[in-house]
Order: structure tokens, then C-alpha cells, then sequence
């Protein structure tokens, strides 16, 4: 079985985010970046899912990005895959292309599993998965909060929504994005992070895939977003019941 | 040429927040003269398109094969009609029904799609989007290339529609059932039961936070408060991830996002995720025992203190 891992490179989401003065951009002097978080729970699954059937489940991870990018990719190797490729790109992307480039590398590497986070905590898009299997017709199952096999090839798929927690059976190949509470990801310890820096992480170009990512959603401008409110303490119930009431006039 | 609005519907009438994206739908078919229709796809749809009728012409996709919402039938209808009715844009309530659908249905029309829109407005004839990024920090303004263009919008953002002065027409989508895929088995659904209103659509949401062990305590605290306001209950990751609340009631960048009259955050510090799925509330109320708690920083009145001591005091201040 293999199972394809797509990792996205994002700002640390311990950092407050700065905004360009030209909002072209944030800031990213000086910036750290991560695995994004919920790709990080993807992996996790993935390692999860080889280690309760064998070694007979190969996870590959897959990074779309420039140089830079190969040192979450390490870390992805760090904590287990057993391969790592990087699809080299420079420019702006956007779910649609992501989700083209991936369809390429699903093409080339056949996986019957792709699990990729539900949403990147830059761009909050919770789009790419979706589009993906669109574009591969096949099946998906987003929000992912539990995956259980209920057969060699059919899995049974809670949920998150709006409703509640909702079950779905689906056959592979399928996509998955991972929610929350799947899974806590595991940290790669120092020792396997110090021998994946000797690993090799292949790198393929966009013509090897036969893509050319065209992003169809464009970047304006980026805005800072301010609250434009000042707290006022109250002393106790109340002053504040007294408050919503006869001053915000809220209730 | 055709705004086509996916009316999501809980099986009798049309989810509230579809009106909204109406609203956005109907701005812009006033500038491209294009018609507004609301898309009804699902099972025995009598009901719903009755009610959908009452505020644009209706496409109805009824059939036993689409019972349940899942996104590959869903996607393929949607992609179908589109494509019929000279879709311009399809514009949809932000929830987790068309964040599972829509974008599979754009990668269908080969369509740009921007999620979570805010506000939009015009420059060189040009629509430009306003959606939020990095958890809320930003603002990202954004355009979409190609047609049709995809689009969810927050439903808080933006006022609900008015009914016709007379109903719309309702037009049959011929579901052909040897053409829709079968990549999922639909088993059902689990959700806590609760008479309150639901998150996003109340005036009034009182949250809890980690300081509610357990949902004895939660119902105690927060949901007693809740009722005291006719509001509805949320809570933080912290208290789904502990089993204590059901993920529906998750307030924040990757749960719901709600823009109530008033916000009560109770024992809340303010996690940077957490915010971005209330901030934008008109009256938020913090109540918690750490002065210093983030949540503070952006509540237009703070309490300070234990909210065990301070709820039942709110309590019976309201009952007076």
C-alpha cells in the first residue's frame, strides 16, 4: 500500500504574522516556518496506518516549493516516511494548482491513499483536497476526525460538521483530509532528525510532471485586520448586566 | 447567464444563512444583469422548494440517489447545472457542507474558487473578494480568473434577503441516475441534542472554556447561562478535544465561526485560533480570572473573577 503524504511549508503559528507596509505580503525576514499542522496529523495517520499493518505500507511526503522547503521535508522523514520528494517550484500557487501538481504526482506514483491536512493555517483555504479528488474522480472524505479499515481496501470515515460528527465508507483510492482530532502528531526525536539530513529527497520539476501551475486566484493586497475595541471592566454582575442592558443595549 | 446559489436545507426549508449569500448574489447579478436562481438538490423536496420559491427561481434536483449530501454526487450536479444555466457564479453559505462540495465542483469547472468571503467591491470592472487569512491576522483581497467563479461567503457578513413580491418559477434538473457516481456510502450522523439555537445563527452565544471539567459542569455553567439569554452554547478546542463538548459547538478558525449580538466568553484566555472564530462579534463579553487572559484585549467589557462564582451571580441579575 502506499500512501502519499502532501505537506505544505507554513509561517510558525507561534509568530504573529506582519503584514508588508505595500501589502504584497507578510513579512518573512527572519521568519520560522513548520509543517503545516494538519499535514503534520496526515503523516501521522499514515505512520499509524503502517505501523498496524506492516511494512508492507510505503508513505511518501510531498512538498511543492523552492530549496527551502527541504527542511520540513526532512523532518517528515524524521518522524518516519520513508521517502520525501520535493516538486520544485518558485512562484505563487494556488489550491487549483496544488491540486493540479498533485494530480501529477498521484499519476506518477500510484498511491492508493492520498491524506493531506484539511486546510494550510496561512491561507485557511480547506480546498486543495477537495479539488483533487475532483480532478482524479475519486472518492473523498473530508474533516477526517477517525479512519478505520472495515476492509483491505474500504474505510470508514467520521466527520467533523457543522452537524455533528458524520460517518461515511469509502473505497480506495481515495483522498482524506485530516481534521484536529485525529491524531497527536509524534515529534521526531534529535538522533532521527540528525540522520535525516544525510537522507536524500528527490527532487522532480513541474516538467518532468508535465504541469505548468497557473495560480487562477490572484493576490490582491494583504490588509492587517485590527479590533477596534477598548475593554472596559466591570466590577462585578452586576455593573454588567447593567451595562448590556442600558449601555450596549444588547439584551 | 445565471448567479447560481446552492440553497443548503435541512430536508423541510432552506438553512437561514443561504439568504445571505442571496444577498451577495443578487449585488452582483444587479450589475451584470444576470439571473439569480437557487440551486435545491436532496430528496422529497417539496417543502424546501416551496420555501426556496418564495426568493428566486428554483432548480430542483430531487432524487432518492442524492438523500444524503455527499460531495460526489453533489459536486457532479452542481457542475452539470452550471454548465446548463451559464453559471456565472455559484455562491454558497460558508459551512462545512459547501466546503466539502463546492470546491470539487470548481475542480469539475476547471473554476477559480475563494472561501470565507467577507466583502467584496469593484475596481476596473473587476470584482475584487475580501476573505481572512492566517487565523483572522489578515485580510486577503482577491481576484478569480475564468468563469464560472466559485464562491462561499460568511453568512454574518452580510444581511438576509427579502422574499419576492411573488414567487419564483421552479424548474425540474432531470437527475440521470446512470450518470452519478457511487464513491461513498452515506451511514449516518451523531450530534449532542439541544433545544438552544444554533451557533450561528443566534443573537446570543455564551462559551466555555477549560475551567468546565466535565458536561455536567458545562451545562451547569455555561448552558444555564445560555438559556438565561435564549442563546446558543459554544466552547473551545480544549473542551471538544476532552470529549466534554461535541466538535458542532467548536468556536474557531477550524470550527464554526460566529458573529452574534453578544459574545460571553467564559473562562476563555483567548487562543489567536479561538478569536478568529468570534472577533468579529458586536458586544464580547469576557469573564475570567486571569487579568491578564488575551481575551480581555478584545472585549468591549471585562469581568474579572471565578466564573463559577460570577455565572450563577449573571444568572440572577438577568432574572431581575
Amino acid at each position: 500500500m502506499k500512501i502519499l503524504v502532501p505537506t505544505k511549508r507554513v509561517p510558525s503559528t507561534d509568530e504573529r504574522v506582519r503584514i508588508r507596509p505595500d501589502g504584497s505580503g507578510i513579512e518573512d525576514a527572519g521568519l520560522a516556518y513548520m509543517i503545516n499542522p494538519f499535514d503534520a496529523i496526515a503523516l501521522e495517520e499514515a505512520l499509524h496506518i503502517r505501523e498496524q499493518r506492516g511494512s508492507d505500507v510505503e508513505v511518501i511526503a510531498v512538498g511543492i516549493g523552492n530549496a527551502d522547503f527541504e527542511s520540513e521535508l526532512r523532518t517528515a522523514l524524521a518522524m518516519g516516511a520513508d521517502r520525501a520528494l520535493r516538486v520544485d517550484f518558485d512562484g505563487s500557487l494556488d489550491s487549483w494548482s496544488v491540486a493540479q501538481v498533485l494530480a501529477a504526482v498521484v499519476q506518477r506514483e500510484k498511491p492508493n491513499l492520498v491524506l493531506m491536512g484539511k486546510q494550510a493555517v496561512d491561507d485557511d483555504a480547506n480546498q486543495a483536497g477537495q479539488m483533487l479528488a475532483g480532478v482524479l474522480d475519486w472518492p473523498q472524505a473530508t474533516f477526517a476526525s477517525k479512519i478505520e479499515f472495515v476492509e483491505p481496501a474500504r474505510l470508514s470515515v467520521a466527520r467533523e460538521t457543522d452537524r455533528g460528527l458524520e460517518t461515511i465508507l469509502i473505497q480506495l483510492p481515495a483522498v482524506i483530509t485530516t481534521d484536529l482530532r485525529l491524531n497527536e502528531p509524534r515529534y521526531a526525536s534529535l538522533p532521527a532528525l540528525m540522520k535525516a539530513k544525510k537522507r536524500p529527497i528527490e527532487r522532480i520539476s513541474c516538467q518532468d510532471l508535465g504541469v505548468s501551475p497557473e495560480p487562477k486566484v490572484r493576490l490582491v493586497r494583504l490588509e492587517q485586520v485590527t479590533i477596534d475595541r477598548t475593554c472596559e471592566r466591570v466590577a462585578d454582575a452586576a455593573e454588567l448586566v447593567h451595562k448590556l442592558r442600558y449601555e450596549a443595549k444588547v439584551i | 447567464m445565471t448567479m447560481l446559489v446552492i440553497a443548503e436545507h435541512d430536508g423541510t426549508k432552506v438553512r437561514s444563512g443561504v439568504y445571505s449569500a442571496l444577498t451577495v448574489a443578487r449585488d452582483l447579478a444587479k450589475n451584470s444583469g444576470d439571473n439569480v436562481e437557487l440551486l435545491v438538490l436532496g430528496s422529497g423536496l417539496d417543502s424546501v422548494a416551496a420555501d426556496a420559491a418564495r426568493f428566486a427561481h428554483v432548480i430542483v434536483a430531487d432524487h432518492s440517489l442524492l438523500t444524503n449530501p455527499t460531495a460526489d454526487r453533489y459536486a457532479r450536479i452542481i457542475a452539470d447545472v452550471a454548465k446548463a444555466r451559464d453559471a456565472v457564479s455559484i455562491i454558497a453559505n460558508s459551512t462545512t457542507f459547501a466546503k466539502d462540495i463546492l470546491p470539487r465542483a470548481a475542480a469539475l469547472l476547471s473554476a477559480a474558487m475563494a472561501g470565507d468571503v467577507t466583502g467584496y467591491s469593484f475596481a476596473n470592472g473587476e470584482l475584487l473578494l475580501r476573505r481572512p487569512m492566517y487565523a483572522g491576522a489578515a485580510m486577503a483581497v482577491v481576484t478569480l480568473a475564468g468563469r464560472p467563479r466559485v464562491i462561499t461567503v460568511r453568512a454574518s457578513a452580510f444581511p438576509t434577503a427579502e422574499p419576492l413580491d411573488q414567487p419564483g418559477e421552479r424548474t425540474v434538473w432531470s437527475v440521470d441516475a446512470s450518470n452519478l457516481p457511487n464513491h461513498s456510502e452515506y451511514v449516518g450522523v451523531e450530534s449532542r441534542p439541544t433545544s438552544r439555537p444554533e451557533l450561528t445563527e443566534a443573537r446570543v452565544v455564551v462559551s466555555g472554556g477549560r475551567p468546565f471539567r466535565t458536561s455536567e459542569e458545562f451545562e451547569n455553567y455555561v448552558g444555564r447561562l445560555a438559556d438565561a439569554l435564549n442563546g446558543a452554547a459554544g466552547c473551545t478546542r480544549a473542551l471538544v478535544d476532552a470529549g466534554i463538548a461535541p466538535n458542532e459547538w467548536q468556536v474557531g478558525q477550524t470550527g464554526k465561526v460566529v458573529a452574534p449580538q453578544l459574545y460571553v466568553a467564559l473562562g476563555i484566555s483567548g487562543a489567536v485560533q479561538h478569536l478568529a472564530g468570534m472577533k468579529n462579534s458586536r458586544v464580547v463579553v469576557a469573564v475570567n480570572s486571569d487579568p491578564e487572559a488575551p481575551m480581555f484585549s478584545i472585549a468591549t467589557y471585562g469581568l474579572v473573577g471565578d466564573v463559577r462564582q460570577i455565572v450563577p451571580e449573571l444568572i440572577r441579575e438577568l432574572g431581575k
